[in-house]
């Protein structure tokens, strides 16, 4: 696989898995309107996994639900730190969700200087949908960030959230969030935890009959 | 099939003109600007299509909807989504903004130099698109599809939808 379709599923696979996790929000967030705010950003994030997969899928000479929805468990490349089940912990979310942009605002901002013009425009077009997601996450860390339960969980996560960027861009993320850097947790094949979202996420794939079109 | 006329350009944008968007049909998909190439050769029709909103569930009927209009003039359509960074919230026209407006979605703010932040999403610098007055809030960044956020206008006391400037 080449280096760009790495670093296409890696991040295809951050948003797809990330979204579906935010949108196990849907219905049961603590009020109506986030609610509405977490599903509207799980919808972004399955729409950019979308645009990356197509473009990956090209490169690759298959198709973007092929790389969503067939692969095996193990072949999955995201990152712990979108792995974890949070609902029903609202502090670990809202830990996570700060974390999550953060990263990825670094990632997106070193993808649009990138030489590759299409991986750059791509880039600077999810970038105009996760600046609100960033202000979403600034606004509950403004309103929740000094909570202890919402620290403990930052400092729990933080060795994930490392984890999210290639190494080169740590120092820039662990600047930002003004933290020390510590040994991140590398993505490796998932576990347990995500084998259930995957066994969720691909059933209706898998129960299509053959040569069903949608 | 003998056609008696040329597909031409002109023809394939008025014919593009009266497709409305699927979720916010007073709209349509040329004052969205998200029509950015039209280009004949012969009967084929070549259209570059970029999304607004990347994850907005319209983009397949968007497409196929393209498509019959061309296809209504007798032109073969050939539709690319192009994922670029061209498409901004200042390409809907200057009717096209009118037209949200008065369906009573408060069209984007303008694109700023700089990105959008909490403090001016917080501002009043807002208008109500039922009673056009700026004492308006923040409710929710996000709202019913990813393109709007919610508002709520202290002046006729109505929520709203404001389209997000992206």
């Amino acid at each position: 696989m080449s280096e760009r379709a790495r670093l296409l599923i890696e991040l295809a696979d951050d948003e797809l898995i990330l979204g579906w996790r935010d949108s196990e929000w849907t219905g049961i967030a603590p009020f109506l309107e986030e609610d509405v705010a977490f599903s509207s950003i799980a919808q972004n994030e399955i729409g950019h996994a979308r645009a990356l997969y197509e473009l990956a899928a090209r490169d690759l000479g298959t198709d973007a639900d092929a790389l969503a929805f067939d692969r095996a468990p193990a072949e999955y490349r995201c990152a712990p730190l979108v792995q974890l089940r949070l609902v029903p912990d609202w502090a670990r979310t809202i830990a996570r969700h700060v974390l999550y942009e953060t990263a990825d605002a670094i990632r997106i901002a070193h993808l649009k200087e990138s030489d590759d013009a299409e991986l750059a425009g791509l880039a600077g077009k999810i970038e105009r949908e996760e600046v609100y997601h960033r202000l979403h996450a600034e606004m509950w860390l403004d309103r929740l960030g000094a909570e202890e339960r919402v620290r403990e969980a930052v400092d729990e996560l933080w060795p994930l959230a490392l984890g999210i960027l290639d190494a080169e861009l740590r120092p820039a993320l662990a600047e930002r969030l003004g933290r020390p850097e510590v040994e991140a947790v590398e993505r490796a094949a998932p576990g347990a935890e995500f084998a259930e979202l995957w066994n969720e996420m691909t059933m209706v794939r898998r129960s299509a009959p053959v040569g069903a079109q949608w | 099939m003998a056609l008696s006329h040329k597909v031409t350009e002109a023809a394939v944008w008025d014919a593009l003109a009266e497709i409305p968007d699927p979720e916010i049909p007073v709209i349509s998909l040329v004052d969205l600007g998200v029509v950015k190439n039209v280009a004949v050769e012969g009967d084929r029709v070549r259209i570059a299509f970029t999304p607004t909103f990347m994850g907005c569930p319209a983009l397949e009927t968007m497409k196929r909807e393209l498509e019959r209009a061309v296809e209504a003039i007798g032109g073969e359509p050939e539709v690319d989504v192009v994922l670029d960074n061209s498409w901004s919230t200042d390409k809907i026209t200057a009717a096209g903004r009118e037209k949200l407006r008065e369906a009573g979605f408060a069209p984007p703010a303008p694109r700023a130099a700089g990105p959008t932040t909490l403090v001016q999403l917080q501002s009043k610098a807002f208008r109500c698109p039922y009673c056009n007055s700026n004492e308006t809030r923040l409710e929710n960044i996000f709202g019913p599809t990813p393109c709007r956020s919610v508002r709520y206008c202290d002046g006729c006391r109505q929520p709203f939808e404001q389209f997000k400037t992206i």
